[in-house]
């Protein structure tokens, strides 16, 4: 027999879901006055108008095109995912592999910022970033964020799984430890690390109060950002259509990756190989 | 090709010394096997040959060259390790050709040797394959192949055929022997097998707890055992020991029941009156045909028809010394009986009772 409680309680998920996108869907393909006048339930004729005018132009108040602000969230997730990424597999490369002192220290170093929300070091972060002259650039947006204990314990945890006769057998074959790292770890946590760049894509691309924080200059709005911009448009009317339009493109590049990158993610969180 | 040496080789974890000063001398294309209960440190004394330990004293010579300070990369060995430790997003070319690749060989030269290397092992069809996809045999001839393109002058294996099914063991058991008499290749062998050792060793090297027992052919070390553990280490079911009393001529044996056995050449002069420990083999008891008074009478506890043999448990004397008889095909033995045993002076060993060692020969 089915479950039928369960069916039913996933329809509402369903439709929790999906209420709200295609709403949002459906609004960026109208004009502004149908959406103030109406609900409307079918798209409407105006998609290729509004998504055209968010890409090039951008609402009135924000000052940087949605097509920019996309770049800059693309720059930016993609700099802190891979730099995650290489940072961490350095760091998890040295605590495993490497006997130096305090190695455990640093490595509890590490673990505990895990245990530190992001709002808890976001002042001393600014001043640091502020002192470095990084606010207004990518550097500011990407660096600040690219340490991270998560992934760096998981990779300890997968680099600890791996036999310790692979790395002798490396030096009996005569390779120093940066071609062991390149040619025998990287390759072989190629699926946690697609599995870790899906999360840390999305996460990058999601980030809100870093960026906020950190930019005055349009040009290095992000897409989220401008799309609160948008919203605090004063005595004026919201553009309604122009903000659905841009938050249904603030939501493409997640999905794509997701979809992209679904096959790697199961196997990366399920399995590994060794 | 090369000779080994080692000369008082001490290794200390800390505090706590595993090795306890070993020498041994490996001739150059000899088959040396290393041989041990586990935690014996067979593989500890391998992985400072190779230089994946570092040696706490003594020297370790390749080729007549002090190795000690050397990088395991630089001593040209090469090993094979239990589990394998093949490179698992590697094809089996890649696999094989990697070391040569570090070591900046040509293409052409690589391919040429890991062809052949392949070809010996039967690998051919499957360099395209991953490890993953082969069968524990076959990753096991790749680890092996991985080691002859490289073309070393020692080959060092630590335990490679434990992680095999026993049918595959034998035959590679085999393969290993053939590839031996092929390359000669001198190699070091660790095991705690025997069967293994005793096939395929020029020499075996037993050690105990970090020293060196015994260092001598499969045979003599099977026939001569040096000590007592060697005597219980070799065989199987293990050596029968009964403490038992020297005449006072020492020229034979009291053993509890007041039956007494002669010893072969005469006697061990100067042990008279003695309390030794008596060594005897399972499959060194004969039946007696007629019933001797003076003979060992064993009472059978039960019987193990093993097909080829029959192992029989029993126990003899007012001390119930309990004893393993291994004879040849299949007896109908029922319990209780009691068996008059006969056996040949030759194959009686002698232990002194507080060191182990070998009395007489």
């Amino acid at each position: 027999m089915v479950d039928i409680h369960n069916t039913r309680d996933t329809h509402y998920r369903l439709l929790d879901h999906c209420i709200p996108h295609i709403y949002t869907f459906v609004a960026s393909t109208r004009t502004l006055d149908e959406i103030t006048s109406s609900v409307p339930i079918f798209p409407g004729s105006h998609f290729v108008e509004n998504y055209m005018q968010a890409l090039s132009a951008g609402s009135k108040d924000v000052g940087a095109t949605v097509g920019t602000m996309m770049l800059n969230s693309l720059i930016m997730a993609l700099g802190i995912s891979f730099g995650k990424i290489f940072i961490s597999l350095l760091a998890a490369f040295a605590i495993v592999y490497f006997k130096f002192r305090f190695r455990m220290f640093f490595f509890w170093l590490i673990f505990i910022t895990l245990m530190l929300p992001v709002e808890v070091r976001i002042l001393p972060t600014y001043k640091v970033a502020a002192d470095l002259k990084l606010l207004d650039s990518y550097s500011g947006l990407i660096f600040p964020l690219i340490a991270s204990a998560t992934a760096t314990f998981l990779f300890r945890q997968f680099f600890m799984t791996v036999p310790d006769e692979l790395c002798e057998a490396h030096r009996i074959d005569g390779g120093g430890p940066i071609r062991f790292f390149f040619d025998i770890l990287i390759p072989m946590s190629r699926t946690s690390i697609a599995a870790l760049f899906v999360i840390l894509f999305i996460y990058g691309w999601n980030q809100y109060l870093w960026p906020l924080l950190i930019t005055t200059d349009e040009k290095y709005y992000t897409l989220l950002i401008g799309i609160k911009r948008m919203l605090a448009a004063g005595d004026t009317q919201a553009e309604w259509n122009i903000i659905m339009a841009s938050s249904m493109l603030a939501m493409v590049p997640p999905v794509l990756v997701v979809i992209i990158m679904q096959k790697q993610f199961v196997k990366g969180m399920t399995d590994t190989e060794k | 090709m090369a000779d080994v040496s080692l000369k008082e080789v001490f290794k200390s974890f800390g505090k706590t010394e595993v090795i306890h000063g070993i020498s041994c001398d490996i001739k150059d294309g000899e088959f040396i096997v290393i041989l041990g209960p586990s935690g014996c440190g067979k593989s500890t004394l391998l992985r400072m040959i190779a230089g994946l330990e570092v040696i706490t004293a003594g020297e370790i010579e390749i080729n007549g060259k002090v190795v000690n300070q050397l990088e395991p990369a630089d001593r040209d060995i090469a090993m094979v390790f239990q589990n394998y430790a093949l490179y698992p997003h590697m094809t089996v070319f890649k696999n094989m050709a990697y070391g040569l690749k570090i070591r900046r060989m040509p293409k052409e030269e690589i391919k040429k040797r890991v062809q052949k290397a392949a070809e010996i092992l039967e690998l051919t069809e499957f360099l395209d394959r991953k490890p993953r996809q082969l069968s524990g045999g076959q990753r096991q001839r790749v680890a092996m192949g991985r080691c002859i393109v490289r073309e070393p002058k020692v080959f060092l294996f630590d335990e490679p055929l434990s992680n095999l099914d026993a049918k595959l063991r034998v035959q590679m058991r085999l393969e290993i022997r053939k590839l031996h008499e092929d390359l000669n290749i001198t190699s070091v062998y660790v095991t705690h097998d025997q069967v293994e050792a005793m096939t395929l060793g020029d020499r075996l090297i037993v050690m105990d707890n970090g020293y060196t027992a015994q260092i001598g052919s499969p045979l003599e070390v099977y026939e001569q055992p040096a000590t007592r553990f060697v005597a219980g280490f070799i065989g199987s079911p293990a050596m029968n020991f009964i403490h038992v009393r020297l005449s006072p001529d020492g020229k034979s044996v009291q053993i509890p029941g007041d039956v007494s056995l002669p010893l072969v050449n005469g006697s061990v002069p100067g042990q008279g009156g003695k309390d030794v420990l008596l060594g005897i083999r399972p499959e060194h008891f004969e039946l007696a045909t007629a019933e001797k008074k003076d003979g060992l009478h064993l009472q059978v506890d039960h019987v193990e028809l093993l097909g080829a043999d029959t192992l029989v448990h029993g126990h003899f004397g007012e001390g119930k010394n309990a004893l393993i008889l291994r004879l040849p095909d299949i007896q109908q033995i029922s319990k209780n009986t009691i068996l008059p045993l006969a056996i040949p002076p030759s194959k009686l060993h002698l232990f002194d009772m507080d060191s182990g060692k070998r009395i007489g020969k």
